[in-house]
């Protein structure tokens, strides 16, 4: 009996608990490849910047901080110099030096795949190395958004990448970059191994070894994590968040996510095909093009009724694109307050006293809880006297229809990855102009000529005071026109058993060298 | 039989064609992979450089052209997100599932079998009895559930097996296999049993309709009066003419596990091929939602081909023939 029990206890996996030295994370996303320039998505990009590092990088709050390039400026209009960071070495033990920066830049443009990196790197028109530490990026035009684009664009090491493909990164063997941790192994759709790399630049992480586990099933994620087989999760379900939070072994960490949810409304053309009057028949005259009924749209809307039970405390209401903090906030732009009754009276001055009836769209599979939010405003919009009905599609249908001018409200996220903004308002409200590259996400096709203006002006600044003033400019003139209807920030979410501590980040990254055990 | 095979494989390719085809065109209909991948930081003049250089600024016919010519070259192209041949991303996948798979079936042949003879022999019973209600719930609750089920009560609260995952794995004849560790078994149990729940109960039912069938018939009732023992009766004469309808059964749902075993891979986070046909098909990514079909449809082929041969060898009356029309 005394024999066989430790044996069984072994069997039965009761054995003691894993090492402190190593640390496993259930991510909620797949990770596609290790290859760091070929899908701009969030899942992607966290392991690749613990594993390549990128020139800036960004801290918890999003903000600009030196990374493989210890100082940056504009020398000219068109110009900007990236000082290196010396004494930095790849996993390799070789050097980081201006020749993998050049490398590294040039590399995105050679992928072919549809969510690449070029868009990065495309307006660099010159890359000139001064010297082993210094390089210079030389653009046609003005470039202020160049330091952000560089905390984008993740630097490998030219001796190991050249002539790799995607493949040879996901065996390592040209996964050499700069970064806290080195791969170890990376089994598709399973999980990705990482080791220390002890010549780090920056502080030394906690963890020798770090395994991230791909668990994609919300349930079985949050199981993991109970049972013990994880020490943390990213995206902890909403619908698990209360539960998790009473749990005391387990410490619930969250942070406003730079991702906000809003509405487009059609409001340029003169018709507009999901608009109708009460009879069903299609609206003469596309209500949406009177900004006091996109007014209304936003007064009927109870934002913090949604955030509070739809999304079970997850959001934070939204009164514009960016959460407080980023560049080029407006202080004192307060979320729209819940007021049907003055909407009700804004849509009698539109000349509809009786309302009309709207057919709203949103994805069903791709924020959180989307289906949900969109059924919630329905309803709020039907109080006011809009008789909405909802249409919910998987978001590969969704999208393509979206981008068509197929809707007259149609629900979209967008993350603020640039962390300021004129990415916003250029992508989302400035008016669509292929040659110009402005509004190719304003699927309201919203237009105005002053703010597409001040938008241009922001754009060509490179004084980083006067920029934020313009893009403030601009921002009230689109918010205070509903350019876009605003309902939320998420709320990123990431929950760890006790005895270790995350520093939750507006970006949706999962570093293992931001988690630490807690010291007494 | 040479001739049947061979008109087999040339109705095969044909079958493949067909699929290729509707493939192309569902994806097609559904929406623009580039609308959903695009670098949401890129501009309309990138956006066109980006679906330019993938082709798919290209008609329809003109796309499905390129690619039928690169597919009989053996290229079916590469995965929009992971930037690695199609293939490679799926024959990468198969070991896990068709472990898993393999495991399911396993559990359900060496149950089901069993089961469904004890309980067509007493199907009055208390033990029948329990076999078939067992087998009902076996049927009908969902998949999903169960799975969450098990996770709940083997991993969280009694802290048996692991959550979800595979074991480590080694290499055998270059495919990763992760039973052949205890660890491995203990990530296995799991999935395979809640993948093997359906096919288990069907086992049973099938297994015990035929037995009782088989029961009544003359020849068990000649048997037995010969004076042989129940134990001979069962095991060489019921069994044996019971095993047709089986075979063709675990042959096509052995097919059907592997090709979809994708909401236990799902739960358990096993890193199978079913949970990249919806990861695909969630962003579109056109080339392995082609390729992971064509395949499907391949295997299906071959188990088919297998259990038409197996026929022959447990019944002499089925004749796989060419001269068979």
């Amino acid at each position: 009996m005394k024999t066989w029990l430790p044996a069984l206890m072994l069997c039965l996996g009761l054995h003691l608990p894993a090492s402190a030295a190593q640390l496993v994370i259930g991510l909620g996303a797949e990770v596609t490849t290790v290859d760091p320039h070929v899908l701009n998505a969030a899942p992607n990009n966290s392991i690749g910047e613990q594993v390549f590092g990128t020139l800036v990088m960004r801290d918890a709050r999003q903000r600009f901080i030196p990374g493989l390039a210890e100082s940056w400026r504009a020398v000219d209009d068109t110009t900007w110099e990236f000082k290196l960071r010396k004494g930095v070495k790849f996993h390799d033990g070789s050097d980081f030096t201006a020749e993998d920066v050049a490398f590294s830049l040039d590399r995105p443009a050679t992928i072919k795949a549809p969510g690449g990196f070029a868009a990065f790197t495309r307006p660099i028109t010159q890359k000139l190395i001064v010297d082993t530490h210094t390089i210079h990026l030389k653009t046609a035009t003005p470039y202020p958004n160049m330091p952000s684009d560089m905390a984008s664009v993740m630097m490998v090491s030219r001796r190991a990448a050249q002539n790799a493909a995607s493949t040879d990164f996901d065996s390592g063997k040209a996964a050499v970059g700069t970064g806290p941790y080195r791969i170890v192994r990376f089994a598709k759709g399973e999980r990705i191994e990482l080791a220390r790399h002890d010549a780090y630049w920056g502080p030394k992480p906690a963890w020798e070894r770090v395994v991230f586990r791909l668990i994609s099933n919300d349930a079985a994620r949050t199981a993991a994590l109970l049972a013990g087989d994880v020490q943390m999760i990213d995206v902890v379900p909403p619908a698990d968040y209360a539960r998790l939070r009473a749990n005391n072994a387990l410490t619930v960490f969250t942070s406003a996510s730079n991702r906000m949810i809003f509405f487009h409304l059609d409001s340029s053309r003169d018709k507009t095909p999901f608009a109708f009057d009460k009879s069903g028949k299609p609206l003469e005259k596309n209500p949406f093009q009177d900004a006091r009924v996109r007014k209304a749209f936003s007064k009927a809307i109870n934002r913090t009724a949604i955030a509070e039970r739809v999304m079970e405390g997850l959001a934070i209401p939204a009164g514009q694109f960016l959460p407080e903090g980023f560049f080029g906030y407006v202080p004192g732009l307060k979320p729209e307050p819940y007021d049907p009754d003055g909407a009700r009276k804004l849509l009698a001055e539109a000349g509809y006293p009786d309302g009309f009836m709207l057919t709203v769209h949103g994805p069903n599979n791709r924020y959180v809880n989307d289906e949900q939010v969109v059924q919630a405003v329905a309803q709020m919009l039907s109080k006011i006297g809009i008789t909405t009905k909802v249409e919910v599609l998987p978001f590969s249908v969704y999208v393509t229809r979206a981008r068509n001018g197929e809707f007259t409200a149609a629900l979209l996220g967008w993350g603020m990855s640039t962390g300021e903004g004129s990415y916003p308002l250029r992508f989302l409200v400035a008016t669509p102009n292929a040659e110009k590259g402005t509004g190719p996400w304003n699927w309201s096709r919203y237009s105005n000529a002053r703010m597409d203006q001040i938008l241009e002006q922001a754009l060509a600044t490179v004084d980083n005071a006067r920029r934020e003033r313009l893009l403030r400019e601009a921002t009230e003139i689109a918010i205070g026109e509903q350019a876009v209807v605003p309902l939320h920030y998420q709320v990123n979410t990431w929950a760890a058993r006790r005895g270790y501590t995350y520093t939750p980040r507006t970006d949706e990254r999962t570093y293992a060298h931001e988690a630490r055990p807690v010291t007494k | 039989m040479l001739a049947f095979i061979a008109r087999r494989l040339l109705q095969s390719l044909f079958a493949l064609f067909v699929m290729s085809l509707l493939v192309f065109v569902g994806v097609y209909a559904i929406g623009n992979p580039i609308d959903i991948l695009i670098n949401p930081q890129a501009d309309q003049a990138e956006i066109a450089a980006v679906t330019a250089a993938l082709g798919l600024d290209q008609p329809l016919w003109v796309q499905y052209w390129t690619f039928l010519q690169s597919a009989l070259r053996g290229d079916l192209g590469k995965s929009f997100v992971a930037n690695v041949p199609a293939i490679q991303l799926i024959l990468n996948r198969m070991p896990a599932t068709i472990e898993l798979a393999a495991a399911s079936m396993v559990i359900a042949v060496v149950l089901g079998i069993p089961l469904g003879l004890l309980a067509g022999l007493r199907p009055d019973s208390w033990v029948g009895r329990t076999i078939m209600a067992g087998s009902i719930l076996g049927f009908s609750l969902p998949t999903f559930w169960v799975g969450l089920m098990l996770i709940m009560v083997f991993s969280v609260h009694l802290g048996w097996l692991p959550t979800t995952g595979r074991g480590p794995t080694v290499d055998v004849l270059g495919f990763p296999i992760s039973i052949l560790s205890w660890e491995g078994i203990r990530h296995v149990l799991l999935p395979s049993t809640n993948l093997a729940l359906f096919k288990l109960s069907l086992l049973i039912r099938l297994t015990r309709a035929g037995t009782r069938e088989a029961l009544a018939q003359d020849y068990v009732r000649f048997a037995r009066a010969k004076g042989l023992s129940m134990r001979r009766v069962v095991s060489v004469h019921v069994l044996k003419n019971i095993m047709i309808p089986i075979v063709t059964v675990v042959g096509l749902e052995f097919g059907s596990v592997i090709a979809f075993a994708i909401v236990t891979e799902t739960i358990f986070a096993w890193p199978g091929m079913g949970k990249l046909l919806i990861d695909s098909i969630n962003v579109l990514d056109r080339p392995v939602i082609v390729a992971y079909l064509l395949i499907i449809v391949l295997m299906f082929i071959v188990i088919n081909l297998v259990v038409d041969v197996l026929y022959s060898v447990l019944d002499p009356r089925v004749r796989v023939a060419g001269a068979r029309p």
